[in-house]
């Protein structure tokens, strides 16, 4: 095989990689761009160059402020619950207790079932009066709470949902990851006479921070991304109180057609998400012990 | 530029195909395909009902095909539709909400229904419907959509719960005075104080501005101009309906605080949690099946005067489809509205069969006699008005919704709220108030 050949050979073998990229990553971002910075065609007017206008109305729109606000605290709670939550569990059935297999059966099954069906059945837990939780507290004599009905609740409410969900999938990840630490080190650590809370400390947590870093900016990508269960449990309210950035831009783009002003929504999303990945790649990887 | 590429490819396409059929007598027989894209927004068997009412078309129209597309509720719906029609490929024929007549005129994707049936025949069917139904049909003197799975809003009454609490069973509150005395009998509490029964519930998630006409309508007040380009969301009856509503939680403690959800309303009302409810007739089979009580169906209590908005969907023709497409959508349109064919889609839905003609057919008189609370959502009609329905409808709808349930849950007081809805409205539809 001779050089000129050769050069193209990889380019071939990437093809196929190359082409779902660009087709589904970058010529969609790109395009979004593009449309953000023009008006939405209605019938009459077409689409004309206006520029940052879009980005002037956002500025200036009160629910996706609201929504940005949301979205941020729901990341920040969300995202260390599920993973504090997550880590005890994975410790938990790492060990030797009776009935194992299935505890780690149970704390997968929320990551397998469909989105839609679970919230619709969290939305039963939430009903005031006769759900599960109005039923509970009833019967300890607290009365009753319209969870998903409150401003002040509802967004804590779709919260738990996601910390529910999210922590039994992350799990796997943990629990594999303390899978791979060798035996040796818990029978050195024991001769040492360490705590067990030492030896998490100071081994197991350091060999788990690969794992954590993935975990992180999974979750953090799935708390921008979050829409089934507002759209089955909420519609985003009441009065926006649970309004998120990602139902937004549906909103915004299939209930009212205003797709630029969608679009440049959208950019705001793939800016926020593009930090979360730079700052993995830049702060947590570089103080990260890889094996 | 990918549309002219898409129709260069169709029309080359086009022309292979007829060219392999021209001179066979073939070409003539082939059926005229129909796309139907419909929305689902109550229980029950709703696909089936559907499908049945397709096959029995197709039967008595061999040379048409109609393709029934389930496509989701009634916002999904018309999303489908229109991201549909912006790729080029709408359906030719679907059943859309009444409400967003405005969105479809707008983005270009409907006809006239006058433009496709504009003979004297055709005149004096479209006249055969309710004329309520019709308020959110016609437009700049042009009729846009056909009546098909309508509704108003209806009260629901437990008879037992009223018998306990003293009350007739046979009567509805009449006016809100009533219904604030009723619902305060109606509520039950238990030793340490905890509801168990709530006099009333009105939902404020999901269709929070078509309940809201429930008061609004009693209350003297319409909230938009017929042309859509006005919004009266502030006007003080407006205000007053939006205070009563906040009134039932707040003064008279009848109904429960914070938002009610639109999908679980009737659950609670068959889980005897609430003894009176605010839903749709669309719901009445479906409470009808599943209550292990009497219950009575009733009209929107009075304050200066009775009524409802209408909701519901309509027949659309869509507009890029070929001139037989749209002769065939109305083929199939008129068979729809049949008396015979109204009467049966009303009873087996428990929507309103939406012509006169419809309620003096046999079937439908036999169904009244067993089943009188039918009747309630028709007699209603000659009181009701348009359904809120404006340009931009969705966001403008958004905005009252989200004033409704800011009061309702006590962030904004009923005046502040529906001032703010309005001022949102207002910049809204500023560019088609022109």
């Amino acid at each position: 095989m001779n050089r000129t050949s050769a050069s193209w050979v990889p380019w071939l073998l990437l093809l196929p990689a190359l082409v779902l990229l660009v087709a589904f990553t970058h010529y969609p971002a790109v395009a979004t761009l593009w449309h953000s910075v023009f008006s939405t065609a209605r019938a009459g007017a077409s689409s004309v160059f206006v520029g940052a206008e879009n980005y002037r109305l956002l500025l200036d729109d009160p629910v996706f402020w609201q929504a940005l606000r949301n979205n941020l605290l729901f990341a920040l709670v969300t995202v260390p619950a599920a993973i504090v939550l997550s880590i005890v569990m994975a410790l938990w059935v790492h060990r030797q207790v009776p009935g194992r297999a299935l505890l780690r059966l149970a704390y997968f099954t929320p990551a397998i079932l469909p989105m839609i069906a679970v919230a619709n059945i969290w939305l039963f837990f939430y009903t005031p009066q006769y759900g599960l939780i109005a039923q509970v507290s009833q019967a300890f004599g607290w009365g009753d709470h319209n969870w998903l009905g409150q401003p002040g609740t509802a967004l804590a409410a779709l919260m738990i949902v996601t910390i529910w969900k999210e922590a039994g999938f992350f799990m796997i990840f943990y629990l594999a990851a303390l899978q791979q630490i060798s035996p040796t080190l818990a029978e050195a650590a024991s001769l040492e006479g360490a705590s067990r809370w030492q030896f998490f400390r100071r081994v197991q947590w350091p060999l788990l921070m690969p794992t954590t870093v993935f975990v992180v900016i999974n979750a953090v990508i799935n708390a921008f991304r979050l829409v089934d269960h507002v759209v089955v449990m909420t519609r985003g309210g009441p009065d926006n109180a649970t309004q998120l950035l990602l139902y937004y831009v549906y909103q915004v783009a299939f209930s009212f057609w205003d797709t630029s002003y969608a679009a440049a929504l959208t950019v705001v999303l793939l800016t926020l998400l593009a930090i979360v990945a730079f700052v993995k790649f830049r702060l947590l990887d570089s103080r990260t012990h890889y094996q | 530029m990918r549309r002219t590429m898409l129709k260069t490819f169709a029309a080359g396409l086009a022309a292979v195909a007829m060219s392999g059929l021209t001179g066979s007598a073939f070409a003539q027989q082939k059926p005229v395909e129909l796309q139907f894209y419909y929305p689902v927004a109550i229980g029950g068997p709703v696909t089936e009902i559907i499908n049945d009412l397709v096959a029995d078309f197709e039967k008595d129209h061999p040379n048409i095909k109609v393709k029934p597309v389930y496509a989701g509720s009634y916002q999904d719906s018309v999303v489908k539709a229109l991201t549909a029609a912006k790729a080029g490929t709408p359906p030719q024929l679907a059943v859309l909400a009444a409400a967003d007549v405005f969105t479809l005129i707008d983005e270009d994707a409907v006809v006239p229904i006058d433009s496709i049936a504009n003979t004297p025949a055709d005149k004096q069917w479209l006249d055969g419907f309710y004329p309520a139904l019709m308020l959110n049909s016609r437009i700049n003197g042009h009729t846009w959509g056909v009546p098909f799975q309508r509704s108003t809003i209806v009260m629901y009454w437990n008879k037992d719960a009223f018998r306990e609490a003293g009350l007739d069973p046979e009567h509805a509150p009449a006016n809100w005075d009533e219904l604030v005395s009723a619902a305060q009998k109606l509520t039950r509490r238990d030793a340490s104080g905890n509801v168990t029964q709530w006099g009333i519930k009105v939902p404020s998630v999901g269709f929070a501005y078509w309940l809201f006409q429930a008061f609004t309508t009693p209350a003297g007040i319409e909230l938009m101009n017929p042309a859509g380009t006005k919004t009266f969301l502030n006007a003080p009856q407006a205000v007053q309906s939006l205070q009563y509503w906040v009134d039932l939680t707040t003064r008279y403690k009848v109904m429960p605080t914070g938002a009610i959800e639109w999908g679980t309303t009737p659950k609670d009302f068959l889980e005897k949690k609430a003894a009176i409810i605010y839903t749709t007739t669309g719901n009445l089979t479906n409470i009808r099946t599943n209550a292990s009580f009497p219950f009575g169906v009733g009209k929107m209590p009075a304050k200066v005067r009775g009524g409802s908005p209408t909701g519901g969907g309509n027949f659309y023709v869509f507009k890029k489809s070929t001139p037989e497409e749209k002769q065939a959508a109305m083929t199939f349109i008129k068979w729809a509205t049949t008396p015979e064919r109204a009467a049966q889609f009303g009873i087996d839905t428990g929507y309103v069969a939406v012509t006169p003609a419809a309620w003096e057919t046999p079937a439908m008189k036999q169904y009244v006699q067993k089943v009188p609370a039918a009747a309630v959502a028709r007699d209603q009609l000659s009181v009701s008005v348009a359904e809120f329905s404006t340009h931009d409808n969705q966001r403008v709808t958004k905005s009252l919704n989200d004033a409704i349930q800011a009061a309702v849950t006590g962030t904004k007081s009923p005046k502040q709220a529906l001032d703010d809805a309005q001022r949102e409205a207002d910049r809204i539809l500023r560019p088609y108030a022109r």
